[in-house]
């Protein structure tokens, strides 16, 4: 039973990493626009820079 | 923005005339948001982001393909020299005020979504833990595992779970049970349950029922506020693009200004094409107006100098300068929109299925809780003992399936809904829809589209070519739809001394008689629009109205669907009468007032029916407010739309009776989904009730239910 001493932190280090991840893709506005997105990725124009942020600008 | 540190850093520039000139520009980085209808693919985003970009002064320019939106930051540009960039591309884009939209962000949404996530990898993991419980772990172990379990669940659930525990306090406060209650008591007494017994060393924990049970409802949660969310930045993406900007003339100057910044005594310009923005008096220019949203009216009313305008109404022919007599909140349309009475309808004694099932639910499963406590102490048992089998009750007849029910269901309804054109406003709009037996339509902009067309078989041959003049010369929208009714190959008549008079009609001579087209009692005919050649009697020309796309398509469908339609109309009783016949014979009943709809519609529901009303004008929006459900076109007025609970996006009227029969399928399925629910209480109470529930069991119940529940809701067709 000793292997248990390994394998419950893993399965806890696994969902707690795997649950930021969630949040992070979240917090960077990726689910605003699911439609749009599924489509950028064809485009030859598409880059990986980060959109600026949106809430930067006061309305 | 970019400027700025160039002229601080160097301060001796700021005398350069450039500088100046750029250091007077506002600095404030403001976001425009257009709205791009027409886009919908990857070619789409990349050219308009392309000719956005390639504008000097564009920062940056992002479309949302989902909301067919673009924002673009781009100090000192007008909105209008972006829509022309646009334009040139051949992308349709219009304005859209963006005081109204900063709810782009759903913060409540994202909330949800983070509360979910938690609750689904907590769930997660403590099933991990259970399985190793239920496949034998004893002793040591299955007291670690406890302990693990409890460790994650508590304060997950402490998080997650604050949703119902809130909304359920919320009903407790005044009284009344909603289905949170039952909810958040089974999460708070299985959490409660596990803990004591995790403490104590016994085997039967439900740290995992409560986090699926938390999970499974918050999926619900979610996909409730998602249609909900879409319908309402839809609707408010309908208010955002009218009349978004007004013309301000000052000292001259023309200047593009948003509504919310006009002040009474402003001079505007309403070019002809825009809807009137504010009340005023015409200063200069005269002009025909539209005014079929606010009275129901099919004709035009021409205005001259002096003459007082509500907003609301939409200039057709010509420029007119207007000194504005009130704004916002005072202006005639408002005030008329406000004392419409809110008529006591049936709607607002409707009660949501998913509130009757939580009535009939929430009571009777915490009365076979207690039922089983009392029988089990009854027969001896110990308290802990009889606590524990009737905590196990509540915790197996899981309301999930039935938090689900009703939410899944309306989410794919609406979402096939959308995709026809209609935007559901209200959450309870679809159930009520589908108990509709009686179909109600309004005339002039519902069932047509306001604008006449003149019925050229009537006339006599000779007249023709006269007509043909005396209409051509003449921008008056009567005089242009005789214009394009007329066959095309008709010679024009030469007359001599044509000359137009404003609001009444165009004279001439012809042969040296008097010849007049134009408003009947100038023409000498008693309805108007008439013409008249020298001491002959007046002919009354007679108008037809262009129907709307699939209003025949409309009346088919509701025809065979076992309904009778009706026709309700403010305008005269003739042209309802005919548009009725146009439409397959149709009872129809013309000059009511907006009172005269609303009582019959109000004597239909007295008589038990529940009326299903479609219209779009001011005379229209009390009667919309009285029907059991309501819905009004893209094109009506903001209070016509705000009084009803569905809107249609799309032109098409065909959507209607698909909509009423999709809305039966969403609520069969509703019904389904209870059964299913309560088929699996069925199974699973008597096994809790007898005390042989295990977590394990719970565990399978639970998610099984859920399941069905969810795929059951995908077959609304």
């Amino acid at each position: 039973m000793n292997v248990l001493f390994i394998l419950v932190p893993v399965s806890l280090i696994l969902s707690g990493v795997a649950l930021a991840a969630f949040l992070w893709t979240l917090r960077a506005s990726q689910y605003d626009d699911l439609a749009g997105d599924a489509w950028r990725i064809l485009s030859d124009e598409d880059s990986p820079a980060p959109k600026p942020p949106r809430d930067q600008t006061p309305k | 923005m970019s400027y700025a540190p160039a002229l601080s850093a160097c301060p001796a520039c700021s005398a350069a005339p450039l500088a100046q000139s750029i250091a007077n520009k506002p600095a404030s980085v403001t976001a425009v948001q257009l709205s791009l209808p027409g886009i919908h693919c990857a070619a789409c985003i990349a050219g308009v982001e392309r000719a956005l970009l390639a504008l000097s002064g564009v920062t940056s320019a992002r479309v949302n393909l989902s909301l067919k939106r673009v924002t673009i930051e781009a100090p000192g540009l007008e909105s209008e020299t972006l829509i022309d960039a646009l334009a040139v591309q051949g992308y349709e884009a219009l304005p859209l005020d963006a005081d109204l939209l900063n709810a782009n962000q759903d913060p409540t949404g994202r909330a949800l979504l983070v509360r979910l996530a938690v609750a689904g990898f907590a769930m997660m993991n403590v099933m991990l833990f259970s399985v190793a419980v239920w496949s034998g772990a004893s002793a040591a172990t299955q007291v670690m595992f406890h302990w693990l379990s409890a460790g994650i669940a508590v304060p997950a659930l402490l998080f997650s779970a604050q949703v119902f525990a809130k909304s359920a306090w919320n009903a407790l406060k005044v009284g009344r049970l909603n289905m949170d209650v039952p909810i958040s008591l089974a999460i708070i007494l299985a959490a409660g349950l596990s803990v004591f017994e995790t403490a104590q060393g016994g085997t039967h924990v439900y740290f995992d029922a409560a986090l699926s049970l938390t999970f499974f409802l918050l999926v619900g949660r979610y996909l409730d506020h998602r249609t909900r969310v879409a319908a309402r930045s839809a609707s408010q993406e309908l208010t955002a693009l009218e009349t978004p900007r007004a013309i301000r003339i000052e000292d001259g100057a023309r200047q593009h200004v948003s509504v919310g910044d006009l002040a009474l005594g402003d001079t505007i310009a309403v070019l002809p094409g825009m809807r009137l923005p504010v009340d005023g008096t015409v200063i200069d220019g005269s002009s025909d107006l539209d005014r079929s949203l606010l009275t129901g009216e099919s004709l035009p009313v021409h205005v001259t100098r002096g003459a007082a305008l509500a907003a609301g109404e939409m200039n057709l022919t010509g420029p007119l300068t207007l000194k504005i007599t009130a704004t916002g909140e005072d202006t005639t349309l408002r005030r008329m929109a406000a004392m419409v009475e809110v008529a006591e309808g049936a709607r607002n004694r409707y009660t949501a299925l998913a509130d009757r099932a939580a009535q009939i639910y929430a009571p009777a499963v915490h009365l076979l809780a207690l039922v089983t406590f009392i029988g089990w102490m009854v027969i001896g048992a110990e308290v802990s003992y009889a606590l524990n089998i009737a905590i196990s009750v509540l915790i197996i007849t899981c309301p999930c399936a039935l938090g689900l029910a009703v939410p899944a269901v309306m989410t794919a309804a609406s979402g096939r809904l959308f995709r026809h054109g209609l935007l559901v406003k209200d959450g309870t709009a679809l159930e009520r829809l589908a108990e509709v037996d009686t179909v109600i339509f309004d005339k002039t902009g519902t069932l047509t589209t306001g604008q006449a067309r003149l019925d050229a078989g009537q006339l006599e041959e000779d007249t023709l070519p006269l007509l043909a003049t005396l209409s051509q010369s003449s921008h008056h929208p009567v005089s242009r739809a005789l214009a394009a009714a007329l066959p095309d190959d008709i010679t024009p008549a030469q007359v001599e001394d044509i000359r137009e008079r404003p609001g009444l009609g165009v004279g001439a001579k012809y042969h040296g008689q008097t010849v007049r087209l134009g408003k009947g009692s100038w023409v000498g005919a008693e309805a108007s629009p008439a013409f008249r050649m020298g001491t002959a009697p007046a002919v009354p020309l007679h108008y037809r109205e262009s129907l709307r796309e699939g209003a025949q398509a409309c009346i088919r469908g509701f025809k065979a669907a076992g309904f009778t339609p009706k026709i309700l109309s403010g305008d005269t009783n003739h042209a309802t009468q005919k548009l009725a016949k146009t439409l397959g014979g149709i009872a129809a009943q013309g000059e009511l007032t907006p009172q005269g709809k609303t009582q019959h519609i109000q004597s239909l529901s007295d008589q038990n029916h529940r009326v299903l009303m479609v219209g779009d004008g001011l005379n229209d929006t009390a009667a919309l407010r009285a029907a059991y459900v309501s819905i009004s076109p893209a094109s009506a007025l903001d209070a016509s739309r705000a009084a009803s609970d569905f809107v249609l996006l799309g032109t098409d009227m065909a959507a209607l009776p698909e909509a009423v029969r999709l809305a039966r399928s969403a609520r069969a399925r509703v019904l389904e989904n209870f059964a299913i629910a309560a088929g699996y209480n069925m199974i699973a109470i008597p096994i809790a009730v007898m005390g042989f529930a295990t977590p394990l069991s719970a565990a399978i119940a639970m998610s099984a239910s859920s399941i069905t529940v969810l795929l059951n809701a995908l077959r609304v067709r």
